[in-house]
């Protein structure tokens, strides 16, 4: 079935049961892979991306309910807390392994959009819901304040 | 699955005398070829082309790591001792894994290609030093000649050779040269204090790919035209055979273009993942469980915990210890126990192959290429050179991508069989595994009782220590077993115990194996993950007995082991030791050696309302030899601990009736962002040969924080997770 999407600011239509969840509809159809699979039931938030500019598991969102919305992943985000995260990310080597960090980098990215200088509590109430198995919790908590940092300057 | 397995692992297993003879040029017989990576197969005139570094006009340096990296900065560690070697530019280094070669590419720790033990680091420290004092000699020899000076006037800084007659050029500009130069057999290494980067800083080479989505990173993310993907329906319960399926439904599903009996389940293959999650989702399948393990998590810890109350095989005997402890003032009595645990990397595992019934090219995060190779090679029935294994990024391991069996490699290869036997055109082909494959799917860390008596003269000295541990062995009947088995005794079981540097009097230790169907593995840091947390809490219940210091007994206890020693003393002065902790907060610590690398750690708590513990700092002191990159081994023991927390605070995998109940992370909960401590990680300056780094920081988290519980409550928590105290 057709199915049409607006995904990176690009519009673009695929073929995809509207019952089936986004996440392999961008990795699969719009090999955009940098949306991360890890647990399937928005447990882990390695497949977060931003609706809309708000952070949701793609996982368990299908893609015949975000027709009409504005989706933006890894691939495309861009903006003054996205490149603040990136380059905090860079600057701290805060990944390991690395697979959770793309959904790491969009939460992190709506965090910051939201709240400019967020607390640790903030950090933590908005990044609990994204697992990182390495535990790079420490330095994801540093990078998201030197992202705030870099915000203000 | 064991009986799926039973072929392919008796002809890979090598003897003793097959891990001896791969130094010397082969494996299993066969004399490889010098099979150099792609970016050598397609060399243009100007390339400089060495086993470790490869050097490209366009001045790019490529570093090719022998060994997997799965978040542990190996790739980029390797990087840095050939750039610091070779004075290339950080900026101008890129890292490539290396092909499968035993021959070229062998951890010189075992003497196949592989990565594990912490050892990577350890087996390469002299090998790449040397490439890149090799490569940098013959990039100076070769400017030497094309300018007509002498060689020891050139200088190679930053990635720029230079001659004082204002002569100079890059790495690029000299490559296809210096390629032409004899290699040194004994390049000049570099002395300590000329060191540029090893010690100081190489930030990683692997940061900006994992920051933007970068494409072709993980296998989970492998794309080719014409790719199908697969999801296998496998036994609920271990050593489960299939007995019939209904497969009509799902092959109605969109996508799903057919329907495979493998030896171990029954197969779905798709254009892409989702259908084959979805076809898979409508199989009807009678399983035969008569082989199967059919008992509950429960009854298993019940067998462990009667095996420890008998004698076993002998591991370590100083003497009667029976006789001692029976002639002692007190016996301090204590039985633990440790559950199953799954390694739950962020990627679940997957593999992708090409096969077209000759040749096979694999991609995937092979930890141990050797095996892999030659099971592949096995099971498909070709020739070990006309196998190909592509190394990918892995996303976390902690052990699970080491299999002695190569069972996602046998599983994919029986897939490529049936596929051709089934009349399907030769197509590449991945294995996805959904999170509840993975979790389900066993290779734990095995559950195991231990039973400890300690006898105490009327001093509270201690003079006797007897230790029986049971649990199903990791090597025994695989693999391994001939590399890692000495006289019947699995040391792996009891490696922090047995060679305990702590005075403890006469000390027996006996282990006696589980037999199960559930497949067990090393979990990030192996026995120590178990043999820490009893040997560190006992070791505060016998300073508690003695009414001392924890930190002052143990430094009483250890005997010649000045580095321990050491570690725990910077450990407890840069947590304020001999402060007390603030209202409400309690402190323990640990200190434990493993992979060649001690970590002392202390561990701050508190208890939230609830009464449930909140670990609220944890300052750490490590000394791992010589350290290369410094901040990688912050990150490492930052994340050891991080790990190891998790999982003594509230993960178990546990079986009814053989079925495994915890299938996702909504019921194995991993550490969350809320749940990580604050850490301090110090680093000892170190001249000695550099060892282990990936697992050290883990095992001593547990008892540190288990110590620390009972300085608040007096008690120590004897079996895991502390959730199963109330404590989470």
């Amino acid at each position: 079935m057709s199915v049409t999407l607006k995904i990176n600011g690009e519009t673009r239509t695929l073929d995809a049961d509207p019952d089936s969840p986004l996440l392999w509809a961008l990795r699969d159809e719009l090999k955009l892979t940098g949306t991360k699979f890890g647990c399937g039931i928005a447990s882990c938030g390695a497949c977060t991306v931003h609706l809309d500019g708000m952070p949701i598991r793609s996982c368990q969102t299908m893609v015949g309910d975000v027709e009409d919305a504005e989706i933006t992943t890894i691939e495309g985000i861009d903006g003054k807390a996205a490149e603040a995260v990136q380059a905090a990310w860079q600057e701290l080597d805060v990944p390991q392994c690395g697979y959770c960090q793309s959904g790491q980098i969009m939460a992190a990215t709506a965090l910051l959009s939201e709240t400019r200088k967020p607390t640790d509590e903030d950090i933590d109430f908005a990044m609990d819901g994204n697992v990182c198995r390495c535990a790079t919790y420490a330095r994801i908590r540093k990078a998201i304040h030197l992202a705030s940092d870099k915000m203000e300057g | 699955m064991l009986h799926l397995l039973q072929k392919p692992l008796e002809a890979a297993q090598p003897s003793r005398r097959t891990f001896l003879k791969v130094s010397a040029g082969t494996i299993g017989g066969l004399v490889l070829a010098m099979n150099l990576p792609r970016s050598a197969a397609s060399a243009a005139e100007g390339d400089f082309l060495q086993p470790f570094v490869h050097i490209r006009p366009d001045n790019t340096v490529v570093v090719l790591s022998k060994h997997l990296d799965k978040g542990q900065g190996t790739a980029s560690g390797l990087a840095t001792l050939v750039a610091d070697e070779l004075d290339a530019a950080h900026d101008q280094v890129r890292v490539e894994f290396a092909p499968s070669n035993p021959q070229l590419y062998a951890n010189t720790l075992f003497g196949v290609q592989g990565t594990g033990g912490s050892t990577a680091m350890a087996n390469s420290f002299m090998q790449y030093r040397q490439a890149g004092a090799a490569a940098k000699a013959m990039i100076v020899a070769a400017a030497a000649k094309d300018w007509g000076v002498p060689a020891s006037e050139i200088t190679v800084s930053d990635g720029v050779v230079s001659h004082g007659s204002g002569k100079s050029a890059t790495l690029g500009d000299l490559a296809g040269l210096a390629a032409g130069e004899e290699v040194p057999a004994e390049p000049v290494l570099k002395t300590p204090d000329q060191w540029v980067y090893i010690g100081k800083s190489f930030p990683r080479l692997d940061v900006k790919n994992k920051t933007v989505g970068a494409p072709n990173t993980y296998t989970m993310d492998f794309q080719r035209d014409g790719l199908l993907v697969a999801t296998v329906a496998r036994a609920p319960r271990f050593g489960g055979k299939v007995k019939s399926f209904d497969a009509s439904e799902a092959r109605k599903v969109p996508g799903v273009v057919n329907v495979l009996e493998l030896p171990n389940g029954v197969a779905v293959v798709a254009e892409s993942t989702w259908p084959a999650i979805k076809g898979r989702s409508l199989l009807e399948i009678e399983w035969d469980d008569s082989g199967a393990e059919t008992r509950s998590s429960d009854a298993m810890i019940a067998e462990l915990k009667e095996m420890t109350a008998q004698p076993g095989v002998k591991v370590r005997e100083d003497g009667d210890v029976d006789a001692v402890l029976e002639a002692s003032a007190k016996v301090i009595e204590a039985d633990y126990d440790f559950p199953f645990l799954a390694h739950g990397a962020m990627e679940p595992l997957d593999i992708a192959m090409m096969f077209d019934g000759e040749t096979a090219e694999l991609w995937f995060g092979s930890q141990i290429q050797t095996i892999d190779h030659n099971v592949a090679a096995t099971v498909l029935g070709i020739p070990f050179q006309n196998v190909r294994i592509n190394t990918l990024w892995a996303g976390g391991s902690f052990g699970r991508r080491a299999q002695a069996d190569a069972h996602p490699v046998v599983e994919i290869a029986m897939l490529a069989k049936a596929m051709q036997a089934d009349g399907m055109e030769p197509a590449p082909v991945k294995i996805v595994w959904t999170r509840e494959d993975d979790m389900a799917g066993g290779y734990y860390r095995p559950m195991s009782a231990h039973r400890i008596r300690v006898g105490l003269d009327a001093d509270n000295n201690v003079t006797a220590f007897k230790y029986n541990i049971a649990a199903k062995s990791i090597v025994k009947g695989t693999a391994f077993e001939a590399m890692l088995m000495k006289d019947g005794v699995d040391h792996n079981m009891t490696e922090g115990a047995h060679d305990t540097s702590y005075a403890l009097g006469l000390m027996n230790m006996d282990q006696t194996f589980q037999e199960t169907q559930v497949p067990v593995l090393w979990w990030r840091s192996v026995g120590h993950t178990h043999t820490a947390y009893v040997m560190e809490t006992m070791i505060d219940r016998l300073a508690k007995e003695a009414g001392k210091d924890p930190v002052a007994y143990r430094l009483e206890m250890i005997r010649d082991d000045p580095r321990k020693a050491n570690v725990l003393k910077l450990a407890a002065d840069k947590a304020g030791w001999d402060q007390p902790p603030g209202d409400g907060r309690y402190r323990g610590v640990a200190v434990h050696k493993s992979f060649g690398s001690y970590v002392a750690e202390v561990a701050e708590i508190s208890f939230r309302d609830d009464g449930t513990v909140k670990v609220e700092k944890v300052t750490a002191a490590v000394d791992c030899g010589t350290p290369i990159n410094p901040d990688n081994i912050v990150a490492q023991v930052e994340g050891g601990i991080g790990y190891g927390l998790g999982a003594i605070l509230r993960n178990q995998v546990t079986l009814v009736d053989g079925v495994v109940e915890e299938t996702n992370f909504d019921t194995y909960e991993p550490l969350r962002m809320s749940d990580m401590p604050e850490v301090e990680v110090h680093i000892v300056a170190s001249n000695e040969p550099p060892t282990g780094i990936g697992e050290p920081g883990t095992p001593p988290i547990g008892p540190a924080v288990a110590n620390a519980i009972a300085a608040a409550k007096g008690d120590w928590i004897t079996s895991l997770p502390l959730s199963k105290a109330g404590l989470v």
